[in-house]
């Protein structure tokens, strides 16, 4: 079983807002655009992403996605991490990009 | 504690309540073929044979004094008894059960002892039927299946009152993205805690959502609309414009007419109003330049199949 804190422990991923920490990620989407997200997404997803605002963390709280990791060196600001306190969703920042870590998180889900 | 084999003591209440208030009696098969001491086995074979019994009680009037079972029948065919009469061989120390008793006690007797049924016997100790475990499938889920229809009524009941009429409405800014999702986080919200299925509530998310970015990406400011029923949940975007050019386009899935800036948030993928379409069980939208209306209904009663 993959938690969002299993997450955190993948190489330079800095664990920026720690959610649920047992949550249970099952899941993965990688995408920038807000409304393909919200349209495709499945519930205990963690979402691959630039979109570093708060809006991102509204969009993750409405169709269940449990951890968003922020790629490209992207940082949260702090408007985004006090959201995602609020809907208990984990923010997870990296200097990947998306392709890396969709294929590293891919791995720690065994979809390889 | 007896366990039969489910535990009495912190089994849901339902069942326990269904083994405890269902009697021998409503579930025993009381329609019984006897035959008397002096019948043979050969004919008692023969009648079972007949009837498709496996076990017939041997009485005297509404005394009961023994039963032969295929067992007893095969025992006398292979040592030549065959035509003696059942008194000579029936099993006559019997364990019997009162028809007053409730089915939890059925149900033990069976876990505990190798017999396939049991006699029951009223107050005045007369025959008046035999249990198996047939019957006690048969007569638990019938009861089951009236005890679990009773609590899926009962809990759609809960929800319906808790929402009848219920109306919210939220002012959108244009521009907004701060408060952006605030509409949408609330009507989740208030599902989630009226205890709808977790799939309705995701669609309701959705509709709610793109169309609330809707009016903060692409109006002048508007307003958002739930009001809940106890049947559906229906949601209003209205904005002061300055409407949709072609609706149709609109509703393609990747066109969008929102600026870089607006992209760079995460918006315009085009896929707002598809996704409000393809969760709405009715959808209409209207636009003229002094505003634009979209109506979604999402039906709250009836889990529908519909995916997202």
């Amino acid at each position: 079983m993959l938690t969002v804190e299993g997450l955190c422990e993948l190489k330079g991923y800095k664990c920026a807002l720690l959610g649920n920490a047992e949550d249970e990620v099952t899941n993965c989407y990688t995408g920038d655009l807000l409304s393909d997200v919200m349209g495709n997404a499945e519930e205990g997803s963690v979402l691959i992403t630039i979109q570093a605002h708060k809006n991102t963390i509204a969009v993750a709280s409405l169709v269940g996605i449990r951890a968003v990791v922020l790629c490209n060196g992207r940082t949260s600001p702090e408007d985004m991490r006090k959201a995602a306190k609020d809907e208990g969703v984990t923010i997870i920042e990296t200097k990947d990009n998306q392709f890396s870590a969709s294929w590293k998180i891919a791995g720690l889900l065994g979809l390889k | 504690m007896q366990t039969i084999p489910i535990n009495t003591y912190n089994s849901p209440a339902v069942v326990l309540e269904l083994i405890y208030q269902i009697k021998i009696k409503d579930a025993m098969t009381k329609n019984l073929i006897t035959v008397d001491e002096n019948t043979s086995l050969r004919q008692i074979q023969n009648l079972m044979k007949e009837k498709l019994l496996t076990g017939i009680p041997i009485v005297n009037g509404k005394h009961l004094l023994g039963i032969i079972s295929v067992d007893d029948i095969i025992q006398a065919l292979d040592f030549g008894y065959i035509e003696d009469i059942a008194s000579k061989h029936m099993t006559k120390n019997l364990i019997v059960l009162e028809d007053d008793m409730p089915i939890s006690f059925a149900i033990s007797y069976f876990d505990r002892f190798k017999f396939h049924r049991f006699p029951v016997l009223n107050k005045n100790k007369e025959l008046v039927g035999m249990i198996t475990n047939r019957d006690i499938t048969n007569s638990l889920l019938m009861e089951l299946n009236k005890a679990v229809a009773n609590l899926e009524k009962e809990q759609a009941f809960n929800v319906d009152k808790k929402i009848i009429n219920q109306v919210q409405s939220f002012t959108v800014k244009k521009h907004d993205f701060e408060e952006a999702g605030y509409a949408s986080t609330q009507v989740k919200k208030f599902l989630k805690k009226s205890g709808f299925p977790a799939k309705i509530i995701r669609r309701a998310a959705i509709a709610c959502y793109e169309l609330e970015m809707n009016i903060v990406v692409h109006s002048e400011g508007g307003e958002i609309i739930a009001e809940f029923s106890p049947e559906e949940l229906v949601i209003t975007a209205n904005d002061c414009g300055p409407g949709i050019k072609d609706i149709n386009l609109a509703l393609q899935k990747g066109w969008s007419t929102a600026d870089e800036w607006i992209r760079s948030l995460g918006f315009g993928a085009g896929m707002g109003l598809p996704n409000v379409q393809s969760v709405s069980d009715d959808f209409s939208i209207t636009s003229s330049r002094e505003g634009t209306c979209v109506i979604s209904t999402i039906k709250l009663t009836k889990q529908l199949d519909k995916e997202v």
